[in-house]
């Protein structure tokens, strides 16, 4: 500890400001009843309890403030926080509605910038850039734990569930019933019969590879299909999943 | 330190309680200290099946509370004097059932027995988790369809998560399948999943396939384990069963159809 270090001049610097992405959900609200709200909040945390325990949210007020009603800002992120997220801003508010949520401590998100982002030819320098990043700076453990692979060796049973917050390598077969998640790509060098969710927090360039698909269900950052829409083409076959704008392929692997 | 072993499955009917009565007395027969303990409190079997339902004096749950000793509610079996037999209580229910009291007599049990075997309740509550926490081995029985195949395989998932070893993590339970009530003619009509379509979702160590017999049911009226049925099927399949567990090499056994007397003129002509 240098506390009560005398040199002032020549102290060497302990700040740093970078630039980073990440990926957030955000929260579309239409509707001004609270009870609603609240009701339909908790089944979709009741879905992946483990995804939304004290994930960030932005919440986006852009339809609710279409509809020309009266709600109080305050309350409903109140009644966000209790369901266990954690608002890290608001975007779509109208100048009285950003004046309260500032007072709350929460930075205002304009929609436009969030649109340029969302373009492909801008994402991707950023995303490279983050990587590149983390390469250099090992100790940052935040960009490691984001890069981070799970392995499984042992079959995925029914019932069980796993949650990789990086990528999900998986070396023995998923049973039906069982659901597994990752943030990243999910690999099954097995059977696939349960169901797979890969790029959990949006990641749009996360994908599926598994070399026998049986699964229940598939998805991609939230784009899903599940076992009856799987053609018998791709059923029983090594193949990986992706998007290709906003639509599911699924795809032998060559 | 005896071995504890569970027999499970998730479902209902299958043949926990038959395998459980089998498995222990063909350890006895073999030499063997071994207690068999049924964990079903309020729909007790286990005693029926070894026919000494009219020796019943404590139970389980007279020990876990302790208003027995263990000497008092162990009941040695008739057929082997190597064998003794833990009923469950009839007028409990699974909620009776402590962890510690389970843990506490299965240590005092390990001190005087070499095998104990533990006949898990069906579904995946209270009774059947505490059947399978303090487990070394595991023998799984499954029937060839597919509900009873998913939840096999959903009690694979609590046996690697949920026991104490898993818990401590130590080297994981020692699962094997027990496929009960096989019928090859049924398999061969595709009534009825094959061992290799059992084998390639569970993905499980096979000791051994029982074949569906009428001897089992004779054997349960008249409170005899099937094992001591030497000249039936299902009694010869366990004894292969309680072999290969014990480590001998035995070949597979009533997996494929008896040929007939058509079919042996067939196979010799050509």
């Amino acid at each position: 500890m240098s506390t009560g270090s005398q040199k002032t001049l020549y102290n060497p610097p302990v700040l740093e400001f970078k630039s980073s992405t990440f990926s957030v959900p955000v929260l579309v609200v239409s509707s001004n009843d609270l009870t609603i709200i609240d009701e339909q909040l908790q089944a979709k945390i009741q879905l992946a309890p483990e995804f939304f325990k004290s994930s960030p949210l932005v919440l986006d007020l852009q339809e609710l403030n279409k509809q020309n009603v009266e709600f109080d800002i305050a309350q409903l992120i109140e009644l966000i926080r209790e369901a266990g997220l954690l608002p890290v801003g608001v975007r779509g508010g109208n100048g009285q509605q950003n004046q309260q949520v500032l007072a709350l401590g929460i930075p205002v998100y304009s929609i436009t910038s969030s649109a340029v982002s969302a373009g492909n030819q801008k994402q991707k320098p950023i995303n490279i850039q983050t990587v590149a990043e983390a390469n250099k700076d090992a100790a940052d453990s935040d960009a490691q734990a984001s890069l981070k692979t799970m392995l499984v060796t042992q079959p995925v049973r029914s019932g069980q569930r796993l949650y990789a917050s990086g990528d999900l390598v998986i070396l023995a077969q998923v049973s039906a019933g069982a659901e597994i998640m990752a943030e990243g790509n999910i690999h099954v060098y097995s059977a696939l019969r349960g169901r797979a969710l890969a790029g959990v927090r949006g990641n749009a360039e996360a994908r599926i590879f598994c070399s026998d698909l049986q699964a229940e269900l598939v998805s991609i950052a939230g784009t899903y299909k599940i076992s009856e829409d799987l053609s018998a083409v791709v059923r029983g076959k090594p193949v990986q999943v992706y998007l290709q704008n906003d639509n599911l392929i699924i795809k032998d692997i060559l | 330190m005896a071995r504890i072993i569970v027999v499970t499955s998730g479902k209902g009917g299958v043949g926990k309680t038959t395998t459980s009565a089998a498995i222990a007395m063909g350890l006895a027969k073999k030499g063997h200290r071994t207690a068999v303990i049924d964990f079903d409190v309020g729909l007790r079997n286990l005693d029926l099946i070894m026919g000494c339902e009219r020796r019943v004096v404590y139970d389980f749950i007279n020990v876990i509370n302790g208003e027995a000793t263990l000497n008092q509610a162990l009941i040695r079996d008739k057929n082997c004097n190597l064998l003794y037999i833990l009923p469950a209580s009839q007028t409990r229910d699974k909620d009776a059932l402590t962890q510690e009291g389970v843990g506490k007599i299965l240590e005092d049990l390990s001190k005087d027995f070499k095998y104990i075997v533990c006949d898990s309740p069906a579904g995946i509550e209270r009774g059947a988790h505490l059947a399978m926490y303090f487990a070394d081995d595991a023998l799984v029985v499954t029937n060839p369809e597919v509900s009873s195949v998913r939840d096999s395989d959903r009690m694979l998932g609590i046996l690697s998560s949920k026991s104490r070893r898993a818990e401590r993590n130590q080297e994981p339970i020692k699962e094997y399948l027990l496929l009960s009530r096989y019928s090859p003619e049924r398999v061969k009509l595709g009534e009825m999943l094959s061992v290799d379509d059992v084998q390639e979702i569970l993905s499980l160590h096979l000791l051994g396939v029982i074949p569906e017999s009428k001897s089992v049911l004779n054997a349960s009226n008249a409170g005899v384990p099937v094992i001591l049925d030497e000249k039936s099927d299902a009694g010869q399949a366990y004894q292969d069963i309680v072999a290969r567990y014990l480590g001998e090499d035995r070949p597979h056994r009533f997996i494929d159809d008896k040929k007939g007397f058509f079919g042996k003129l067939f196979s010799r002509s050509h």
